[in-house]
């Protein structure tokens, strides 16, 4: 993944309208009006959603005649799906270790405490 | 549909309280926008896990995976000071480093976790040890940094107040899996 790729996409989950858009859009492709719909915000503050969205890869525009069709670009939110899930086996794995290995200094100070 | 719907609310603040119920349980939740906690208590008492958290003769035998081999290049445990380890498998040669932003003995450290694999991606850790008769409650916080928040570019997002937690995201991943299936 380049540089900051994640970071885009995390700052762009950052957003509780941005991630309702991508609930949205999960069931299915929308214009730029249907997105709009649900939410009581302008359509402009949507649009300006929809161009952080766009800018992180997790979405991708077409036209079709005159509408803008929006569609759900599934690859980058995988990738920082995945990228917590490492981070979290890293961490549980870490965890385990830190526990046997405290285990086993305090052993060795009882030991040396009663020798 | 309202765009601040608030019935994450309550699991949010359900998962606030969430503790481990044992030694050796690992509890793992996503309590607000780009922040994930893991807790766990350890059977030992405070000061012997903060010692082993810091001092670089006990890093590499505890700091991840047990298939990979973890030799510290770098530990400076002040705030400022850098850190480096590199951990070596069949795979290859993987480095991680960051900074020590706090460091409160025996109960707070902050460092930054930088993964070499994937650079410009910053991680804030928060590792706060509370004393529990003895043993030792160990909660990281772990903060994922990004470059438009340090910005300021997604202010307006980030102020709202309307945070909802991860667990829309995690219902946005089940219906992408779904429609991939």
């Amino acid at each position: 993944m380049s540089e900051d790729t994640l970071s885009t996409i995390f700052a762009a989950l950052a957003d509780p309208t941005r991630r309702k858009i991508l609930a949205l859009l999960a069931s299915g492709e929308k214009s730029v009006s249907e997105l709009a719909e649900p939410f009581d915000i302008s359509l402009p503050a949507i649009s300006r959603h929809l161009r952080v969205l766009e800018r992180a890869g997790l979405i991708e525009r077409r036209r079709e005649a005159q509408w803008r069709i929006l569609r759900l670009d599934a690859g980058p939110l995988k990738e920082a799906s995945d990228y917590i899930a490492a981070y979290r086996r890293f961490w549980e794995a870490s965890f385990d270790r830190l526990d046997e290995y405290l285990r086993e200094l305090q052993e060795r100070e009882d030991k040396h405490e009663s020798g | 549909m309202k765009a601040d719907e608030t019935e994450a609310g309550g699991k949010n603040s359900s998962a606030a309280t969430q503790m481990p119920d044992r030694v050796g349980e690992t509890i793992f939740y996503l309590p607000s926008d780009l922040e994930v906690v893991m807790k766990r208590i350890f059977d030992a008492p405070r000061e012997l896990v903060f010692k082993v958290y810091t001092d670089p003769q006990h890093i590499p035998n505890w700091w991840g995976p047990r298939s990979l081999t973890t030799r510290v290049d770098r530990m400076d445990v002040r705030p400022g000071g850098a850190w480096r380890y590199v951990q070596s498998g069949e795979d290859g040669t993987y480095g991680f480093h960051g900074e020590f932003l706090e460091v409160v003995p025996p109960e707070k450290l902050v460092y930054t976790f930088e993964f070499e694999g994937m650079p410009g991606h910053v991680v804030t850790e928060t590792v706060t040890l509370e004393d529990l008769d003895g043993k030792t409650l160990v909660t990281v916080v772990s903060r994922f940094d990004t470059k438009e928040e340090r910005d300021g570019m997604l202010s307006t997002g980030m102020e709202s107040g309307a945070r909802e937690s991860w667990d829309r995201f995690e219902e946005v991943l089940q219906k992408v899996r779904e429609g991939l299936s």
